[in-house]
């Protein structure tokens, strides 16, 4: 069995709890208007390259000895790693044997039946809200988010560690009514442990003009230090958990 | 003794035995970092005058005066101050702060060179003197050069030899002068010196002309403190002494000698024992203790040398290399780390960031966690702090060793080196491929072969032309060495650095290497894409056309990893075939200090797509952009490198944004210590961190003047990032700085 990985990284501070051996799967369904890894959207792409579970397992283990006090683990990341659930299963199974901390960062925009195939191998999710308001959702990602939304209720239900990651685009996903509903619905649900904020920012956008993809926010400016903080402070004050914010 | 009373004694009351004392008096502490103070009124003062002085330095062209008319030694110069009133401890180089004085023994052409850099002209009585009476270590060297080591030199295949400047890189155990006082340490050199009576052949004669020195030297430092009201015949008798005393042998060694790297050793432990006396019997607070570290770091930060611009070029931003070994783990299991750990740490914060001392943390799996922390939180606020493993060095050096220059350990007191620069490995690939022809001037430099034949090269036929290269290297690095540290033993003696030495030494000769990786991406490109050559209208090859991919050293990939081990590993034996100066143990590092760059410049395009003149990478870095795995992947590839065959040490430097090390200041810290624990449990031996942002740093070459503070590891030392060359601070920038995407 292969996986068709994009990338990898293995020194990530901000996919999970401390050192992360991040795995970026290639392909992707949702076509988010500020995605900044657009390259890894097709599902077959000759950049991308062929693992086998064992190979990305050596890979995995070299890192090991990072991954301190139960800090510290791999997180699968994309593309929509989703995509390619009975490769992720195994690899994610394979960490919990060798005592690895596992992590999943989905858009959670796929069929339940999916998700429950990783449930058990999985410490944690990463879960996005691309937005809280369906249309909208449409509108930025190309698919409503009725299964983003059922996904994390399903997770919330099984009391799986849940860091909630909201991008804040200006003018498209900081209406704060939105937000208010947002943080009313992430209090709703029993296992979310922390929020991440992340300001949209424009680093990946000269990957859209390489791929001849037409880039829509062009006139979009990133979010000021000020329109974080007052998201943060709506959210942290609804829900009553940590909002992180790198700025 | 009084000044012994309360310590328990031991082997170390009738031998000298500075470990022994340490090892059965001090008191381990795995406590927080609350009880540190902050500078003391006295400190705070005193330092703004230095701040100023310092400035006015920066102002100077980066130096502030020169005394070109009287030769340092240890007793040339009157005491000098900087606010008799507010110094706790005592002790300049010249008669006034920042003052640089000649060292014309290291080498007369340097000290004219330097002199005139800077607008001033050496004595001319001087001149004459040295001309007709009295040769130096640097014309010593050159009466003795071959014209094939000469060419060598100067095509850059071997250079930063210390052939006209000192040597450094001994490491005087300046702790006895406080343990024992100087009368005892002169007796027991007097007792060596008598026992060297039975047959007199070259060595036993030097060696007695050697310790002959040596005796005087200890009594210049005794009237040199005289002439500060001190009498260091006899022991320090509470911690003021102990530092004052201790600082004494250390401010000897750095007028005598202008070495480019003059250790302290590893003394905070050691005074620790001083002031937990002083301490427990109420003699002195916390606050006194910490003021008496803060006043001998500021000491430390004033010292100056007069250097030319081309040494400059090789050791960027003026660095001396005033090392301090802090913490560790003893062999019996118990820390090294003391309270005193943790004060002299706490300078950064009392006086701000600074690369002097270099501040060297002896890292070991054992440390105590409050210590591991409040270091690595330390580190992220002022990348001054550079990590050396002490589990894998203990192994070889014990656990009273300190750090000369960068990453060099040798036991203190029982060890030193020759220090021996480096090589460049990645032109001499090119001269493999050229027959020995340099790429960039045409010369037959290295051994000579036919040019290679073929457009398209194949690994095994390189190698084999690769390795006659280093057949030809190692035995004219070697025989260089010995030229140099014969003459500078004849001409320009560490009389003072050895006086603090047992008489009979073990001696390494360190040897060095640049351009590791990539000469190991070159050799993988041959091996695992086309590599065709490009030759020039003369038939040399000058340029290379690469079809395909190919494993590169920073992935943790061991096709490419496993070539840059088996280079370490055979440039080692190589050396090891030609016989050394005084029998000295064959050592090498990896380790580029800031010549890196200078290194690249001289050396043409490379195999790896490395392009004429560009820089190599720093010490073992990868070289940068070649990471496509991130930062683990990096260390995996650098913690390969076999530091058994590499003893004199393996500098990785590593830079990273501080949003990437993590969210919140607890994140960074706990992320930066699993990042430490990982990377040195596989074997690996060094690395520096840098926590910056890149802007800064921009800034920072735009607005120099806002910046006087910031402090950035290069290879194995830290340096004021803008007392740096622009062409040194956009290298930097250039490097692999980790960031989050």
């Amino acid at each position: 069995m292969y996986g068709l990985i994009h990338s990898i990284d293995t020194f990530s501070t901000l996919d999970g709890p401390g050192i992360r051996t991040v795995i970026f799967m290639q392909g992707c369904h949702l076509r988010c208007q500020y995605c900044h890894n657009p390259d890894t959207w097709a599902i077959q792409s000759n950049n991308a390259k062929r693992y086998r579970v064992n190979e990305l397992m050596q890979i995995i283990l070299r890192s090991k000895p990072y991954f301190a006090n139960q800090q510290g683990g791999i997180t699968f990341s994309g593309g929509e790693p989703l995509l390619q659930t009975d490769f992720i299963r195994s690899v994610l199974e394979n960490c919990q044997t060798n005592g690895i901390h596992t992590a999943l960062d989905s858009s959670l925009y796929v069929k339940t039946s999916l998700l429950k195939k990783v449930l058990p191998y999985t410490n944690l999710f990463l879960a996005d809200i691309k937005h809280f308001d369906s249309d909208k959702s449409h509108k930025l990602t190309g698919l409503p988010n009725d299964l983003n939304l059922a996904n994390l209720r399903l997770l919330s239900a099984a009391y799986i560690p849940i860091w909630i990651r909201y991008v804040v685009v200006p003018g498209l996903t900081d209406d704060k009514t939105d937000v208010i509903k947002l943080a009313n619905f992430i209090k709703s649900l029993n296992s979310v442990e922390r929020i991440d904020l992340l300001p949209y920012h424009t680093l990946g956008v000269h990957k859209w003009d390489i791929l001849a993809y037409q880039y829509e926010l062009d006139q979009v400016l990133p979010p000021s230090a000020e329109d974080i903080k007052s998201i943060q402070n709506i959210i942290a004050n609804i829900t009553n958990i940590k909002v992180y914010a790198n700025i | 003794m009084l000044a012994w009373a309360d310590f328990n004694l031991g082997k170390w009351t009738h031998d000298i035995d500075v470990r022994d004392f340490i090892q059965k008096n001090y008191v381990p502490y795995t406590g927080e970092a609350d009880f540190l103070t902050s500078a003391s009124k006295k400190t705070k003062l005193l330092w703004e005058k230095c701040q100023s002085l310092l400035k006015e330095e920066i102002a100077h062209k980066g130096v502030l005066s020169v005394d070109a008319d009287s030769p340092i030694n240890i007793t040339s110069h009157p005491p000098g101050y900087i606010a008799p009133d507010l110094e706790v401890i005592v002790g300049l180089q010249t008669d006034t702060a920042l003052k640089r004085a000649i060292n014309i023994y290291g080498g007369l052409r340097h000290s004219k060179q330097a002199t005139e850099a800077y607008d001033y002209k050496l004595n001319p009585d001087l001149e004459e003197f040295f001309l007709k009476h009295r040769r130096t270590h640097n014309d010593g060297v050159f009466a003795a050069y071959t014209p094939e080591m000469k060419l060598a030199r100067k095509v850059g295949i071997i250079t930063g030899l210390p052939d006209s400047y000192g040597r450094g890189r001994i490491i005087g155990d300046y702790r006895r002068v406080a343990l024992y006082g100087v009368d005892r340490l002169i007796k027991a050199k007097k007792y060596d010196l008598s026992m060297i009576n039975n047959e007199m052949n070259i060595d036993k004669i030097r060696l007695r002309e050697e310790l002959f020195d040596q005796i005087t030297a200890l009594e210049e430092l005794k009237t040199m403190a005289g002439s500060y009201g001190y009498d260091i015949s006899q022991p320090a008798k509470n911690a003021k002494e102990a530092v004052q005393w201790l600082y004494f042998g250390f401010l000897a060694a750095i007028k005598e000698q202008n070495g480019a790297a003059m250790s302290i050793g590893r003394i905070s432990t050691f005074l620790d024992i001083y002031i937990e006396r002083d301490l427990y019997k109420g003699l002195i607070t916390e606050e006194e203790a910490q003021e008496l570290i803060d006043q001998l770091v500021i000491k430390l930060r004033l010292v100056r040398h007069l250097r030319t611009p081309a040494y400059s070029e090789i050791f960027a931003g003026d660095p001396n290399w005033i090392t301090e070994a802090i913490g560790g783990v003893g062999i019996d299991g118990r820390t090294l780390v003391t309270k005193n750990s943790f004060r002299f740490l706490n300078t950064l914060t009392n006086l701000g960031p600074a690369p002097e001392p270099n501040m060297t943390v002896l890292w070991s799996q054992n440390l105590p966690p409050n210590f591991i922390n409040y270091v690595a939180r330390l580190s992220i606020e002022t990348s001054a702090i550079q990590y050396e493993n002490d589990d894998l060095m203990r192994e070889y050096f014990g656990d009273d060793y300190g750090i000369a220059c960068c990453v060099s350990a040798m036991r203190l007191g029982k060890e030193t080196q020759y220090f021996g620069a480096r090589c460049n490995l990645a032109k001499l690939l090119l001269y493999a491929l050229n027959g020995g022809i340099d790429e960039l001037t045409g010369q037959q430099v290295g051994a000579k072969t036919p040019i290679y034949e073929e457009e398209l090269l194949d690994y095994d036929k390189v190698i084999e032309r690769f390795n006659i290269q280093m057949d030809w290297l190692a035995k004219l690095y070697v025989n260089t060495m010995n030229i140099i540290h014969y003459m500078h033993d004849k001409y320009a003696y560490e009389r003072i650095e050895l006086a603090l030495h047992d008489s009979n030494l073990t001696k390494f000769m360190a040897f060095g290497i640049a351009g590791l990786s990539v000469v190991a991406d070159s050799l993988s490109a041959i091996k695992y894409a086309r590599v065709k050559v490009v030759k020039n209208e003369a038939g040399i090859i000058t340029d290379f056309i690469t079809e395909g991919d190919f494993p590169k050293f920073g992935n943790d990939d061991n096709r490419v990893d496993l070539i840059g081990v088996k280079l370490v590993e055979t440039f080692l034996h190589k050396c090891q075939n030609y016989s050394t100066y005084k029998n000295a143990i064959h050592t090498l590092s990896i380790l580029t200090i800031t010549s890196n760059v200078m290194y690249g410049k001289h050396t043409g395009t490379t195999p790896d797509g490395r392009k004429k003149g560009e820089p190599l990478a720093p010490g073992a870095n990868p070289l940068h952009g070649r990471e496509e795995h991130g930062a683990i992947a990096a260390c995996n590839s650098v913690a390969k490198l076999p530091y058994s065959k590499a003893k004199d040490g393996i500098s990785f430097t590593f830079s990273i944004v501080p949003n990437a090390l993590g969210t919140s200041d607890t994140e960074r810290v706990d992320n930066l210590v699993a990042l430490l624990k990982g990377y040195f449990a596989q074997d690996a031996h060094h690395i520096n961190i840098n926590v910056f942002n890149l802007d800064t740093l921009k800034d920072a070459i735009e607005h120099p003047e806002e910046y006087p503070d910031l402090t950035i590891r290069v290879s194995g030392y830290a340096v004021h990032f803008i007392k740096l060359s622009r062409e040194h601070q956009e290298e930097i920038i250039a490097r692999t700085f980790y960031q989050t995407m």
